[in-house]
């Protein structure tokens, strides 16, 4: 029987080897990351190692040579067990390093995307500002040329992967000029930790996801060579939104896998649990609650590899990739509440695991575009202005 | 050096309720997670280790439908070379022997110097193939290998089995020969994803008893010492003694049955 689709050996023995690795590498820490909000040096290095950190950027500039739906599944299956750990390969892939592999020039591309693709350093990628959320182009941070050098000012916030040991390096969009019409002519800048005037503030406090590096960033007459603009003067805005094409597609992977551990957990307490002399399971309420939320989670997993394939084959995905970023978000809440649910109080406290997806769930709605702008995005797809 | 990897793929029950299917024969295994055998996971990495640490080549095999493909190519995928699945009707039903006879019959094809099996698996658990595997090639044999270290490579090793109370016994052992690895021998690595890539690619031998001279009447079912009758699922409260009524005197119960054995 030929199925319509089904993934290859290449993607299972991956998948695989992903879920073993979060499993025996990722859960015995979980607990101690969600408490304490350590970086997990040793599993992002062995994330490194493994390729995990590369999957989607080809073997001679350090990657591993994989696709992006490689990639989505590998978020997919880390979110199962740790959402920090998943957002942090997803930020370090989808915005730290694709600017690099897509619109760096070779000798860019040699100097961070290799070390990058290699997991040697991780990357971030700085567009959120105080007055920039979810009007991303309404950016404050300038970059002047001055003999040579970009001379940057302003503050990012919300940034994810720069404050760690590893972090090396953050793309910006910064404002270089006005442009004849008048709007902004938005640049893409590379920084490297160190830099001079480049400031990491510590890192914020979070409802969920305690473990990753999330922080605010400040250049105070931060300067750079001119040579570290990315790609052309001017395109800055339309690479980060490319950029951001492929970053929903691995949130949605992100929000699979965390829906799909809350699953899991619910599924097993549900089972154990006994009321009225009865384990959970065998009332309709609560088997109903767990059918929603496995047909939720196949769907959303169905869209979420529908919109990976395309990125791969090439083809406009833009709407699809909110499609997926917005259902798989909105459906993981869903879930995660349910999940709660399930657990009645105990759900409630901190060392039942689902307390925990719960918090995590939230900022899948939130980050890489809001649920209100991916419903922009794709009305704007379906032609409405 | 030349080694040969047996791996086998089983079911995972760690995690689920286990029934015995409609034939008495078998448990029902529609529901099961299912991936290598874990003593035959130390095997791959123990002989992957040594080719790293000395040259050669390691052979893959499993007896096993196409389901078998994925932990073979796991195996691949973190060093192993080449890979041969044996697939045959004739070969079903056969115990610990005649899965050995499978298995030499594919191991006497090759150039070897040493053929690693789990020390026993998590379905069946009779430990016997090895054993039986090394009568078959006649050639020398140890168990519960926990620790390898070769003297002379493809002449002589040293090699330490796992007794009772985790003591260590040492022996020399000529080869070629038979080892059947146990678990905690080594830790066992990840595949990365180049290596994945590359084992999706390589070719997997598929050979019938035919191909390997065997004759259906001396394998599987027919060739078998001993024949699966009928699992029985174990008898609840025969062996145990199970303490009833509220905590505090269950606890009492308890403390006092301890306290009598001596055992606190
Ligand atoms: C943990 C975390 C990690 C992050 N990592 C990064 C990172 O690595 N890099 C980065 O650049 N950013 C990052 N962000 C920022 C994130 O992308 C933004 O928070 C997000 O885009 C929303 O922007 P905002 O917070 O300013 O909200 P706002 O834009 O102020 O939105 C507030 C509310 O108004 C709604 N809204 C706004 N405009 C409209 C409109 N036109 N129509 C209807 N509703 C509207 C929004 O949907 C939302 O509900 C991260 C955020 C968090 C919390």
């Amino acid at each position: 029987m030929r199925l319509l689709y089904e993934l290859d050996d290449e993607k299972k023995l991956f998948r695989k080897t992903v879920r073993d690795f979060s499993e025996q590498e990722i859960r015995p820490q979980v607990e101690h990351l969600w408490e304490t909000g350590e970086f997990p040096y040793d599993i992002v290095r062995k994330m490194g190692e493994l390729g995990i950190l590369g999957i989607p950027f080809p073997e001679e500039y350090g990657g591993a040579g994989g696709d992006y739906l490689a990639y989505a599944i590998a978020v997919e299956e880390l979110a199962r067990v740790d959402g920090s750990c998943a957002i942090t390969v997803e930020a370090h892939i989808s915005l730290g390093t694709s600017p690099f592999y897509y619109y760096g020039s070779e000798e860019q591309k040699r100097e961070w995307l290799v070390p990058l693709a290699q997991g040697r350093i991780l990357g971030s990628f700085g567009l959120t500002e105080p007055e920039a959320g979810s009007d991303a182009g309404n950016t404050q941070t300038r970059a002047e040329l001055a003999g040579g050098e970009w001379v940057i000012n302003g503050t990012k916030c919300f940034i994810t992967n720069p404050g760690t040991e590893m972090s090396g390096v953050v793309t910006l969009t910064v404002v270089t000029d006005t442009r004849p019409d008048g709007k902004k002519e938005i640049s893409n800048i590379y920084v490297p930790k160190g830099t001079p005037g480049y400031n990491i503030a510590p890192k914020y406090k979070k409802m969920g996801w305690h473990a990753s590096d999330t922080r605010e960033l400040s250049f105070d007459d931060c300067r750079v060579p001119e040579s570290n603009l990315i790609g052309k003067r001017g395109e800055g805005f339309k690479q980060f939104l490319d950029c951001l094409d492929g970053g929903r597609i691995a949130i949605a992977a992100l929000a699979v896998g965390t829906a799909q551990g809350a699953f899991e957990e619910s599924l097993g307490y549900a089972r154990e649990r006994k009321q009225f002399g009865r384990p959970i399971a065998a009332f309709q309420a609560i088997q109903f609650k767990l059918a929603d939320m496995a047909t939720e989670i196949e769907i959303a997993r169905d869209v979420t590899y529908k919109a990976a394939a395309m990125r791969d084959a090439g083809v406009p995905h833009t709407k699809e990739a909110a499609m997926a970023k917005l259902f798989a978000s909105e459906m993981c809440m869903r879930a995660t509440t349910q999940a709660v649910q399930v657990h009645g109080g105990y759900g409630f406290m901190d060392e039942y695991a689902v307390s925990r997806f719960f918090r995590d769930a939230k900022i899948l709605e939130i980050g890489e575009g809001t649920s209100e702008v991916q419903r922009m995005v794709i009305a704007r797809e379906l032609g409405l202005r | 050096m030349n080694m040969v990897v047996c791996v086998k793929r089983v079911p995972d029950t760690s995690e689920s309720e286990v029934h015995i299917d409609a034939s008495g024969k078998d448990i029902d295994k529609s529901r099961l997670s299912f991936g290598i055998n874990e003593c035959d996971n130390y095997a791959v990495e123990e002989a992957i280790q040594i080719k790293e640490r000395l040259e050669g080549n390691v052979t893959v095999i499993s007896l096993g439908g196409k389901d078998s493909d994925e932990v073979i190519r796991m195996a691949l995928a973190k060093g192993g070379d080449d890979a041969i699945r044996l697939e045959d009707d004739a070969f079903a039903g056969g115990d610990a022997l005649a899965v050995a006879k499978a298995l030499a019959g594919a191991v006497k094809g090759l150039e070897y110097d040493i053929v690693f099996t789990g020390a026993l698996t998590d379905d069946d658990g009779y430990a016997a193939v090895p054993v039986a595997l090394a009568e078959l090639l006649g050639v020398p044999h140890a168990t519960y290998v926990k620790k390898v270290e070769i003297l002379e490579p493809g002449k002589k090793a040293k090699v330490g089995r796992e007794l009772e109370g985790g003591l260590m016994e040492f022996l020399e052992i000529d080869m070629p020969c038979v080892l059947g690895i146990q678990t905690g021998i080594n830790e066992p690595r990840y595949a990365s994803f180049k290596g994945i890539k590359q084992a999706a690619k390589k070719e997997i031998a598929v050979k019938s008893a035919a191909d390997l001279g065997l004759d259906a009447a001396d394998i599987g079912e027919a060739g078998s010492w001993a024949v699966l009758e009928q699992f029985t699922p174990p008898v609840v409260g025969e062996m145990a003694e199970i303490l009833e009524g509220e905590p505090d005197e269950t606890a009492a119960k308890l403390a006092g049955i301890l306290k009598e054995k001596g055992l606190v």
